[in-house]
Parts: structure tokens; sequence; C-alpha cells
């Protein structure tokens, strides 16, 4: 049984200082700060392995090619006029897409047990998902920046202005925000991260592509554009070029506000809740 | 004249289960069990993969609900007072959950963090605990560095973070070497010194034997048995005597004495080593006199309690070769 000689082998710390030492303040402001926490968990996970951002850099750039130099002139006949018009609408599903690895890595996580020990804290449920969501928010500004920057390379110019190119890029990280929450729930009810994966690019697919980031909306059959007009991808798109072209704005904008809240406000209660579920 | 004063023992449970069962779609993973241990002790809670040791420890953590059954922790029931059951207990899960890519520096002042110590706070306490788990030079490397046993420590270090008064060590040593086995051993021992109680689950039963105040022996998520280690082992009954002869040329005389004394006949488990089951320790005098009186030298003689596998293996009638079974999915 336990010797005294071996159990003082080492000063230990467990009972020098009383426990929780520090005031424990207000509830939503906790919860705020132990998200802001665990946010700067995965933020530091994304910077040691910026390899995980290969997707979300290298899949946009591929797709302006592709586009762009493949198909732009046969689309559009005028190369710049299909890059103008292509790359605001490429920066909406290279964003959606950003927010699919959320789940992803959620799912991961789960799996190895580190969420065990953060629902063993005094802490709120919904803490650990939200600082997910907003780290892996650092995904969305990288995708956005190396795709800017590639477009310029290419000759993309913004009509409008710096204001308005900025606007569109928050609009854009507001809808991608919206829709992680809907990965969160796919990545807390699959069992394997690979599965994650799969839902996520069944779901993301008509989403995007059901667009008409490729070509304009009466172009299509009418059962497609009746999908295209109700899909509100389509709508964050079109608020993208209008911010970044020129265009209508007021209605793509609100829609795509309307859309956001509506998402989180039904994805982010089912997320949590099968989170507490998941056992 | 007054009434004597009657002497209550009040016994303080840090933590208390009754009749927990989990099922999982068909499978029972526990079936009933009962689990207690007074403030400061240590309780082994022993059994083969899948007897449902991992699930109980997740239902007293609080990440799992009871089908039916009742658990307090500090006398905070888990599943209505969850919040102030986990302001107590600390966990470290049966494989090192902590977070690769984060360096042994962030994983333990994430928890601070999130435990509302002030930065400042949380970074002393990762130093001290650090330091104290001889981790220091590797405290601004990424966990995925660490070697296996580092990473059982760090994950111990995340768990007492807090300096919880409960502690669940869920099989912390299994794919452990041995020395690293022992050190652990170390670490455990000075949580009781300090104060904590903890619950240790484990399939070795050298580390309940080591470790535990009492054991709770659990089977297809039933306690099969409940004691001391030393009432355990009597429970598998015989005792053995071990004689090791210095001269290898007297082994014939020394088994002619446990022969006689024993009635049995002695074994060799290996040269130069004899044993033979005795009922008691009235056997074991006779042996040292008869052997004295022969003039037979010994380099080792000892009466040895049974181990603790052959306990289980008494309790249950099994050998080890069932711990293939896969521990249910929790």
């Amino acid at each position: 049984m336990t010797t005294l000689a071996e159990s003082q082998q080492a000063p230990s710390p467990v009972e020098k200082t009383p426990r929780h030492a520090s005031a424990p303040p207000g509830r939503s402001f906790r919860l705020l700060r132990h998200s802001i926490s665990l946010a700067r968990r995965s933020l530091i996970k994304t910077i040691r392995t910026p390899e995980q951002l290969l997707d979300v850099t290298l899949q946009p750039v591929i797709f302006v090619v592709l586009f762009v130099y493949l198909l732009g002139g046969a689309i559009s006949g005028s190369r710049h006029e299909y890059l103008q018009f292509l790359l605001p609408a490429i920066m909406v599903q290279t964003v959606a897409f950003a927010a699919l690895a959320t789940g992803v890595s959620l799912n991961t996580d789960i799996k190895k047990g580190v969420f065990d020990r953060f629902r063993s804290l005094p802490i709120g449920r919904s803490a650990p998902l939200i600082g997910s969501v907003l780290g892996d928010m650092i995904r969305f500004v990288v995708s956005i920046v190396v795709l800017l920057s590639f477009g310029y390379a290419i000759g993309f110019r913004i009509e409008t202005n710096p204001v308005s190119l900025l606007a569109a890029c928050l609009l854009t990280m507001t809808f991608a925000f919206a829709i992680t929450w809907i990965f969160v729930l796919v990545g807390l009810l699959m069992r394997e991260p690979g599965a994650v994966q799969g839902t996520a690019f069944l779901i993301m697919f008509p989403l995007t592509f059901g667009t008409n980031m490729m070509a304009p909306t009466d172009t299509m059959p009418g059962w497609l554009q009746s999908w295209v007009e109700i899909n509100p991808v389509t709508d964050v798109m079109e608020a993208a070029r209008g911010l970044m072209i020129g265009g209508p704005v007021a209605s793509p904008v609100i829609h795509t506000l309307l859309w956001s809240a509506g998402i989180v406000a039904v994805f982010a209660p089912l997320a949590v809740r099968a989170y507490r579920r998941r056992a | 004249m007054p009434a004597a004063p009657v002497t209550v023992v009040v016994m303080s449970y840090a933590f208390h289960a009754e009749g927990l069962v989990k099922r999982f779609g068909t499978t029972t993973a526990l079936a009933g069990i009962d689990l207690a241990a007074p403030t400061g002790s240590v309780l082994g809670v022993l059994g083969p993969n899948g007897a449902g040791k991992t699930t109980a420890v997740r239902i007293l953590a609080t990440l799992l609900r009871p089908d039916a059954g009742t658990a307090t922790v500090g006398g905070h029931d888990v599943v209505r007072d969850a919040a102030k059951v986990r302001r107590l207990i600390g966990l470290t899960g049966q494989y090192a959950s902590v977070d690769e890519d984060l360096t042994g520096t962030q994983n333990l002042m994430l928890i601070g963090e999130l435990l509302d110590l002030r930065r400042r706070d949380a970074r002393a306490r990762a130093a001290e605990l650090l330091a104290w788990f001889d981790l220091t030079e590797a405290a601004n490397r990424p966990a995925k560095t660490y070697s296996g046993g580092m990473r059982r420590r760090l994950d111990l270090a995340a768990s007492l973070v807090g300096r919880p008064d409960v502690v669940y060590l869920d099989e912390p040593t299994t794919g452990l070497d041995p020395a690293k086995r022992e050190d652990m051993w170390g670490v455990v021992r000075s949580l009781v010194t300090e104060g904590a109680t903890v619950l240790l689950t484990t399939q070795y039963l050298e580390e309940a034997d080591a470790l535990a105040d009492e054991i709770s022996v659990i089977d297809h998520g039933r306690v099969i048995a409940h004691g001391t280690p030393a009432q355990l082992k009597r429970v598998a009954g015989s005792q053995t005597i071990v004689v090791r002869p210095t001269d290898t040329d007297r082994i014939g005389d020394a088994a002619s004495v446990l022969a006689a004394v024993s009635g049995a006949e002695p074994e060799s488990p290996r040269p130069g080593v004899l044993t033979v089951p005795v009922d008691g320790d009235a056997a074991f005098t006779a042996v040292v006199r008869r052997l004295s009186e022969e003039r037979i030298g010994v380099t080792e003689l000892a009466l040895r309690l049974p181990s603790l596998d052959e306990v289980f293996f008494t309790l249950t009638g099994r050998h080890d070769a069932d711990r293939e079974t896969q521990e249910v999915a929790a």
C-alpha cells in the first residue's frame, strides 16, 4: 500500500492556493470569454497546420482558372467580363466550402476525446461549439485574401469602392458563419469525419452550383431557374456582385441577412442539443 | 445517569453511486452498480475490458446520464446539479485527451481560462503543474511531439488544473511501460496525500493492489466483489509457501519438508524454487522450524497471498483471455 516516502517524493502544488481563485463574473460574459478561449485554440491549431488551408486557398484559384480560361471565352465572349462576373460568386462559394471544415474538425475532436474534457468542465454547453465556429472564421479571411489577390493579378478590378468591397466580404462571412452551424450539426450527428465531409459536400453542391455563379439565370431551364431563385446562396452571390462590380444591392443584402439569421436561429440550437446528447 | 453517548461514525462519501444502469441499444453496459469512496481514499475499479468501468466513470463525470440509479459527487446529483459536480471533478480519460496541436503550456492554460482563472494565474498554474509532472522542458512543444508517457502526464496535469476534490483516472497506465507506470503510481499517491479522492479504473490487478484502499471488482456491468485488497485476496482461498534453498542440492530435502507439513506435493515453478499451497500461517511456522532442524539454508522463504489475478479468476471463473472483448463504445 501507500508508503509515505513515495507519496512525498515531490512537492505537490495541489493544495497551495484556493481553487477557482478568481471571482466568477456574470454568466453571459463567462460564456463569451470561454468561447473566445476556445476560439483561440482553433486558431492556434490552424496556424500550426497551415496545410489544412490548402483546400480553401487552392480550390478557388483552380476554379477561377478553369472557368475563366477554359470556359470563359465560350460563355461570355470576353474573358475579362466573365472574370468580373464570376469572381464575386466564387468568393461566396469558397467561403461557404470553407465553412464545412468546422463540422469535420469537430467530429475529429469528439472522437479523440478532447471534448470530453471540455464537457467535464463547468462551462456553458455551447462554448466549445461557439469557440470552434469563431476560431474557424480565420479560414474565411485567408481564403478571401488569397482569392482577391489572385483575381487582382489576373485582371479583376473592383468597380465600386473599398467600403463596398469590405461590406461584400463581411456579408459573405456572415452567411458562412450561419451555414457553419449546419455543418456543426452534421459533424455532431455523423460517426466518422469522412461521413461528415461527404454529407457536407452533398449539401454544398446544389447550394453553390445551383446558382447564377457561372451563368445568368435566364439561360437555364425553368425548373432550375426556380431552384436558383429560392436558393439563398444566389442572394449572397448577387449581393457580393452588386457590392463589388455594381448593380442592385438592397434586396439581395436584406435577403442574405434574413437567411443568415434564420439559419442560425434554427441550426445553432439544434447543434447545441445534438452536442448535449452526443455521449 | 445519562445514557452513554452513542458513537456515530459519519462516513462522508466523496462520491456515491447507487444502482446505476446504462444501456447502449441492446447492450447493457451497467446492470445496476454501486460505487462509493470515502473522502481522501482511492477506490480501485477493477475489471476486464467491456466490464463497464468507463461507462461508470463517464456517468460520475456528468458526461453520460444513467438510465436508472443515482450518483452524487460531493453531495450533488450528477444529473440535476451537473454544473456543481463539474466544479469538483477532474477527469483523465482512457486515452490521453490532450490537444495535440497545442503545446503543453497552451493545453493547461486553456483549461485554466475555462476554469475562470485570470490569464496570469492560469499561466502560473500551468508552469507549476508542468514542473510537477517533469514536463517543463517540453512545455513549449506541441503535444503531438510528446511520448506516450508524457501525454499521459500532461493529460493528468490537465485534470488537476482546477484542484479537483475528486479525480477520475480511467485506466491511466494502460499501455505504459512498467517504469512509467510506477511514476504514475507515485502521482496518484501524492494526490491522496493532498486530500483528493481518487477513482481509479484499471485492468491491472497489481495496480489496484498497489494503490487502492478499497476495490470494487466489476464484470458485465455488475460489482461482483468489494473489499480491501487483503479481503479480496482472502476470498481466493489458500496461501502459498515459497522456498528457495541456498544449496540447490538440498531441493529434494526441502521438498520433503514441505510435503510433510502441507500434505501436498510441492511444485517447482522455476528451477531452484518450490511452492506449496497451505491453509494457514501455522504451516508456515512449522516449515520454518523443520527447515531449521534439517539445517537447510534458504535464500528465499515467503508466505504469499494469492495475486489479484487469482482472485479475479476465482470470482469470475475466467482468465485474462476474455479481456479481448471490446469495451462498450461510450
